[in-house]
């Protein structure tokens, strides 16, 4: 296979000046970047893409409008970046169809590069400050995001320009044994959260008896509060089959399964592009570059099961089954697929692959700490300013994260926790926050890397409520294989219900931590052996607010339903105006003697309308917990 | 009875396209909703035939995934998301909302067929949550008062074409 590595090299300069010569058509010319991923097209970017394409047609203006994928500034969304030379590239956030509009009337037509709409310019210049002197961009270290946002995704030619493939025409160049060992080098560890060395896991797969062999890359995101795989799918598909095809070549596979979550249509869409470019290039099919490597991708979509995330769990999903996990060994590595040896990469795993083979192990290691090398992404959500994805090197404190790159929590809220690693993770209070961003460290501390999901919580959050959330989650979510499993996660959900009603008893604490140990002790997959961390976690760092549930009848948060009551403070009652009475769906809220606005507790369905609706300058409208503390109500006006 | 014929044909065109390996059981189901909107049993029987593997394997796994419905969806799905970030910045509460404002539970349709209610596990857009998917379209930062909004937009439209 590695007889003609120049018949490679001539073969792939071949395919990088076939989009060399379709780039240099394009120069020139005003280009215009949106990003239009899921996030950015919730935020109504497509509506900006549709007024720059229909202003450009009007004015007659010769300029190029892509469609880019997630820069992973969500909180910015949408994002467009205007590269009109001499002028570096210009990012602007939050742009409407309005400022759309001024952007092609004053810079793409006019001189002004409208500073006040931009965040900054994307290249060190003279003139405009550069988006890296803001702290959310300057603590980034983009490996597997470099391309997101700035290449167009259903574009193969920009990836290559921007030195996609590269990586496979080395590796192919390569032994394949030569390949496995630069990833053990690189000590890789799995990014779909377990965190197993990648280099080992191929080692195993290739020596392993059985042909064919097959990859396959899990894309079944189904981690509530996480969406880096589809950021990365969606924005930089190549990039995944660019290491999807190396690991073949490694392994000695012939075929790949891309299993990807049914619920991200756009990410489905833009892999299955992806696909046909690639195959059209040469870089997926019979004899790769004239190497005589065959290699074909299929497409497999998830339907929709959490469980599906764990590996044997997936397998039995590709095969036309229930999506159930078996017992391990055989690890799928000696026989997956079909009983054939398999090996199953994470998005984020295979997208750093070429990364690897084009600049060396040795610069892998040197980024991150020692034991857990390289870049951790996180997708920042909950009570924090600066939302999006965010790629830091590993060995990053949590404070870092959370206040400096996060920008902390809004509204002068205090900080409560960070939930990390979803249903499987823990919650960490502000005390662990110097933690380190790395595999063990965040063990260590009871929560895990998982898959990168990252929520914060502030004042406002009840941490029962959220770890019955969790827990409900992982109950609905619970294959039934396993009895403990399947009754204890009911039996623990049943126990938190009752403490967020208010009918705990003090000895709940106790029965709930062992029936958690029980429950990691007697599950088969990663499911069941972490669906207990998110209660332990939070027994472990809030237990005063376990106890203010279970004593007090108190929810200090004022987040669970039974425990909290709606009350109009009368002193700041504005009387006249009816906003609240207006806003009820339930006829709760009524007017008493005076004017003054009143709750009836029993028809109210605490839906908190009447809180957003009272004008922020009267404030009436509070939440009391518990509702014993609720003064009684007055009459109604007429009696 | 007609209508079951004419379903048993719609069928056999979605899998004229497969071999009828095991494998193709769930891409088969997909093709199906897609065309229906759900799993008409008529449907899974046949799949079954086609398969070689008793009715009750298509069954269990139509029923094991979160994403094959069993009945007819409405006119306008609504999806609430329900993911982490969504039910910190109060997903339940829009959830009410919805329900509220259109007089059904979750998993249910409404007796016009205009809208089915469902909540889903997270459409991966946290930055913008509390997120709700009304017919395709991502709908982030939604309110109680935004889901009236919505349901507004839906009469007056359907208003207009009358």
């Amino acid at each position: 296979m590695t007889d003609h590595p120049s018949q490679i090299q001539t073969t792939f300069a071949e395919i990088q000046s076939k989009t060399e010569a379709r780039a240099s058509r394009d120069t020139g010319k005003v280009s215009i970047l949106i990003g239009t991923a899921t996030c950015g097209r919730a935020a109504g970017a497509l509506e900006v893409v549709q007024t720059f394409t229909d202003e450009l047609a009007r004015q007659e203006i010769d300029a190029q409008v892509s469609q880019v994928g997630c820069m992973g500034h969500c909180y910015a969304e949408p994002m467009v970046i205007i590269q009109k030379p001499p002028y570096p590239p210009i990012c602007y956030g939050y742009v409407t169809p309005g400022i759309a509009l001024r952007l092609v009337e004053d810079f793409v037509l006019g001189d002004d590069p409208c500073l006040e709409f931009a965040l900054g310019a994307l290249e060190e210049n003279e003139l405009i400050p550069t988006v890296f002197e803001l702290p959310r961009f300057k603590y980034d270290m983009r490996l597997i995001l470099r391309n997101c946002g700035y290449i167009d995704p259903e574009d193969i030619g920009q990836y290559i320009q921007g030195g996609g493939y590269s990586g496979l025409a080395k590796a192919l160049q390569m032994r394949p044994e030569g390949v496995i060992e630069e990833v053990k080098n690189s000590a890789l560890r799995g990014r779909g959260g377990a965190g197993f060395p990648t280099g080992q896991k191929w080692d195993i797969c290739c020596y392993a008896p059985g042909t064919p062999k097959y990859v396959i890359c899990n894309a079944d995101e189904g981690d509530p509060g996480a969406f880096m795989d589809r950021a990365i799918v969606e924005s930089d598909p190549h990039s995944v089959l660019e290491g999807m095809i190396i690991a073949g070549y490694a392994i000695g596979a012939s075929c790949g399964y891309i299993y990807v979550r049914a619920e991200y249509p756009l990410a489905v869409e833009r892999l299955t592009i992806a696909l046909r470019q690639a195959q059209a290039y040469g870089l997926l099919g019979d004899n790769i570059m004239g190497s005589g490597f065959n290699f074909s991708i299929e497409l497999m979509q998830g339907s929709g099961a959490f469980v599906c995330g764990e590996e044997t769990a997936l397998i039995a999903a590709l095969e036309g089954r229930r999506g159930m996990p078996r017992h391990r060994p055989p690890f799928p590595a000696t026989q997956g697929l079909w009983g054939k040896p398999t090996s199953i990469n994470n998005v984020k795993t295979l997208s750093y692959v070429a990364l690897i083979i084009t600049q060396g192990a040795e610069w892998y290691r040197g980024i991150g700490t020692e034991k857990s090398p390289g870049t951790a992404i996180f997708a920042l959500a909950g009570k924090i300013l600066n939302t999006g994805l965010v790629e830091v090197p590993m060995g990053t404190t949590l404070r870092q994260l959370i206040y400096e790159i996060g920008g902390g929590v809004p509204k002068g809220k205090r900080f409560k926790a960070v939930q990390i690693g979803g249903p499987s993770g823990g919650c960490l209070p502000e005390s662990l926050l110097d933690t380190s961003i790395d595999f063990d460290s965040l063990s260590a501390a009871g929560a895990m890397m998982g898959s990168g999901g990252m929520v914060v919580l502030d004042e406002d959050n009840c941490m029962v409520d959220t770890a019955r959330y969790f827990l409900d989650f992982t109950q609905k979510e619970s294959c039934g294989k396993c009895t403990l499993c399947r009754l204890g996660t009911k039996q623990m959900l049943d126990i938190l219900d009752d403490i967020t009603r208010g009918e705990g008893r003090c000895e709940d604490i106790d029965l709930l931590i062992e029936l958690a140990e029980d429950i990691k002790a007697g599950s088969l997959c990663g499911l069941g052996k972490t669906a207990p961390n998110p209660i332990l976690t939070t027994i472990r760092y809030f237990r005063d607010e376990y106890e203010a549930h279970i004593i007090d009848k108190c929810c200090p948060a004022k987040v669970c339903q039974e425990l909290v009551g709606y009350y109009i403070l009368p002193e700041k009652c504005e009387r006249s105006c009816d906003a609240c009475v207006g806003s009820c769906p339930t006829e709760a809220v009524y007017t008493a003697k005076r004017g003054i606005k009143a709750i009836d507790q029993e028809k109210c369905v605490k839906c908190g309308s009447c809180v957003d609706a009272c004008p922020p300058q009267y404030n009436a409208v509070v939440k009391i917990s518990p509702k014993s503390l609720i003064p009684p109500s007055p009459p109604p006006k007429d009696g | 009875m007609v209508e079951d014929e004419l379903l048993k044909g719609k069928v056999g065109e979605v899998l004229d396209s497969y071999k009828g390996e095991r494998k193709d059981l769930i891409p088969i189901l997909q093709q199906m909703q897609a065309s229906f909107g759900y799993l008409p049993r008529v449907a899974m029987i046949e799949v079954a035939k086609f398969l070689c593997i008793p009715g009750s394997s298509v069954f269990s796994v139509a029923t094991f995934y979160n994403q094959f419905r069993l009945n007819p969806p409405g006119k306008h799905p609504i999806k609430v998301c329900l993911g982490t970030a969504c039910h910190v910045k109060g997903g339940e509460r829009i959830l009410e909302s919805w329900e509220r404002e259109l007089g059904i539970k979750v998993g249910e349709t409404s007796k016009d067929l205009e809208f089915s209610l469902e909540r889903v596990a997270c459409v991966g857009c946290c930055a913008m949550a509390p997120v709700s998917v009304v017919d395709q379209a991502v709908q982030g930062k939604v309110t109680p008062t935004r889901v009236k909004g919505i349901l507004l937009s839906f009469q007056l439209e359907k208003e207009k074409q009358e």
